[in-house]
């Protein structure tokens, strides 16, 4: 079979386009979602939810990072922040179950409904050119599925325990929506052309 | 008095240097360096017995960014040093990085030989179909009809296909994966690592500068639905009729890696350092 055959998204003739942090929000699972498998025990879920924590904290601090080094400070500090309250939560989580450090990861690690956890902005969702307005958004539909998915361990939990944390986790996620849409009222938006670069790193006609 | 020593796990932390990428935000390597660094913490090798060996290209630049030695070397040529390098030092893991452009066509030649030769490394391949240090020139990977400015109407060339390209020129173990999937990437890294003689893993990582059309490539991707087969003829059927985004490990062979042991050093590191003093 030739390997022309292979259908890959790049060979559509249309004319890339700079896609907004805004616009990409909403792809962020693949084509294939597994159902949600509830943890058996509290302690499974509470290390699940430790995991969604640290895994945010590594990607806001990954977009910090790298709007740092391309001068967008004021974005950059506000994915410090935000790194700074998933640091937080995770140690909240510790904390509550007494724990130093957390259970090691069942083998083949944990199950989420995306590639990465729910909290986890994928990390094509960013621009160098971003406002405080677009990071804001991101953290929005992060926490949006955020509570989704402990809405749905809670529906697929099987013991009454898990049932009830996993729907607390719910309402903490609830109000980190809440809290972030309060956030963004502060947040000018962006103006439309706010991705137009004088000097493109691309060259177009 | 008990002095016994506690060993204290490896995290991905450990593995990373302190310089910060300068990569594009949005770019698919970071999540590579990051599955790299797992992957390393998975194997628990420590640092100083890794080296990370590149050629040129925006994923070649990942060596800096880890704590584990180092070789930035010249455009397509990584393999040629990782091979010495192993060869002369079985003892490190030696794990190669770079782009589609470094490792398939300035360093294409060595490719084939190092899957040939099949020496016990691990080449990683960032594959984004375009040349991005350089501005978005058409890579051996592109798509024929990928229209742009620098090649109106496509190259009209057909797309090299790496995965079956190595599993024909001998690569003991052969595996696709995805840069929007960190962990699974860092399983598979893990997996190369482990497995004897030569591992190619093909990551699609897009370029969100000039391929931002490979967004999409998260909502295409899908696990393989296959366990892996130690069968050449099997393997090359599944690579050669899957759609291209099948991720997992899609060969692992039984092929005896090129034999390498440790060589008496012909010459002292304090006579080399004179020599470069002088």
């Amino acid at each position: 079979m030739s390997t022309s055959t292979r259908k890959r998204p790049g060979a559509a003739k249309t004319t890339p386009t700079r896609k907004t942090a805004a616009k990409t929000t909403a792809r962020t699972t693949p084509a294939k979602r597994p159902a949600v498998k509830a943890p058996r025990t509290l302690a499974d879920l509470m290390a699940q939810a430790y995991a969604l924590e640290r895994e945010a904290v590594e990607r806001y601090s990954e977009f910090a990072d790298a709007m740092e080094m391309h001068n967008n400070r004021e974005v950059a500090a506000m994915f410090r922040t935000m790194a700074q309250y998933e640091a937080k939560h995770a140690q909240q989580i510790l904390d509550e179950m007494g724990w130093t450090e957390p259970p090691p990861p069942p083998a083949g690690g944990f199950q989420w409904l995306a590639f990465e956890a729910p909290e986890t902005t994928p990390i094509d969702e960013v621009h160098y050119l971003m406002q405080p307005w677009h990071a804001l958004q991101l953290a929005l539909a992060a926490e949006q599925r955020a509570e989704a998915f402990f809405g749905e361990l809670a529906r697929a939990a099987t013991t009454e325990a898990v049932r009830k944390a996993a729907r607390q986790m719910q309402a903490e996620e609830r109000e980190h929506v809440e809290l972030v849409k309060a956030w963004m009222k502060k947040v000018p938006k962006p103006e439309r052309n706010w991705a137009i670069d004088p000097d493109p790193p691309r060259y177009t006609d | 008095m008990n002095d016994m020593v506690v060993p204290v796990a490896l995290t991905a932390a450990n593995y990373k240097s302190g310089y910060k990428p300068i990569w594009c935000p949005g770019c698919g390597d970071y999540t590579v360096l990051s599955s790299i660094t797992k992957a390393l913490a998975a194997v628990q090798v420590p640092p100083h017995e890794v080296a990370v060996v590149s050629g040129i290209g925006c994923s070649s630049r990942i060596p800096a960014y880890t704590s584990c030695y180092g070789f930035h070397g010249v455009h397509g040529r990584a393999l040629a040093a990782a091979t010495g390098l192993k060869v002369a030092r079985p003892d490190l893991t030696v794990i190669v990085t770079g782009g589609d452009g470094d490792g398939y066509s300035i360093g294409g030649n060595h490719f084939l030989h190092a899957c040939r030769r099949n020496v016990d490394l691990t080449y990683i391949v960032m594959d984004n179909h375009v040349y991005g240090m350089t501005k978005g020139q058409a890579s051996p990977t592109t798509e024929p009809d990928w229209d742009n400015k620098l090649s109106p109407g496509g190259t009209g060339v057909r797309s090299f296909h790496p995965l079956v390209i190595a599993l024909a020129s001998g690569a003991n173990f052969v595996a696709r994966a995805f840069s929007g999937d960190p962990n699974g990437t860092a399983d598979i890294i893990a997996q190369g690592i482990r497995h004897p003689g030569f591992s190619f893993i093909e990551i699609l990582s897009p370029c969100v500068t000039f391929r931002p059309d490979q967004r999409e490539w998260k909502t295409l991707v899908h696990p393989a639905p296959v366990a892996p087969t130690a069968d050449p003829a099997r393997a090359a059927r599944r690579i050669m009729t899957d759609d291209g985004f099948n991720i997992g490990v899609l060969y692992a062979g039984d092929r005896t890696p090129y034999p390498t042991q440790p060589g008496k050093a012909k010459r002292a590191v304090a006579d080399l350092e004179a020599e470069f003093e002088q």
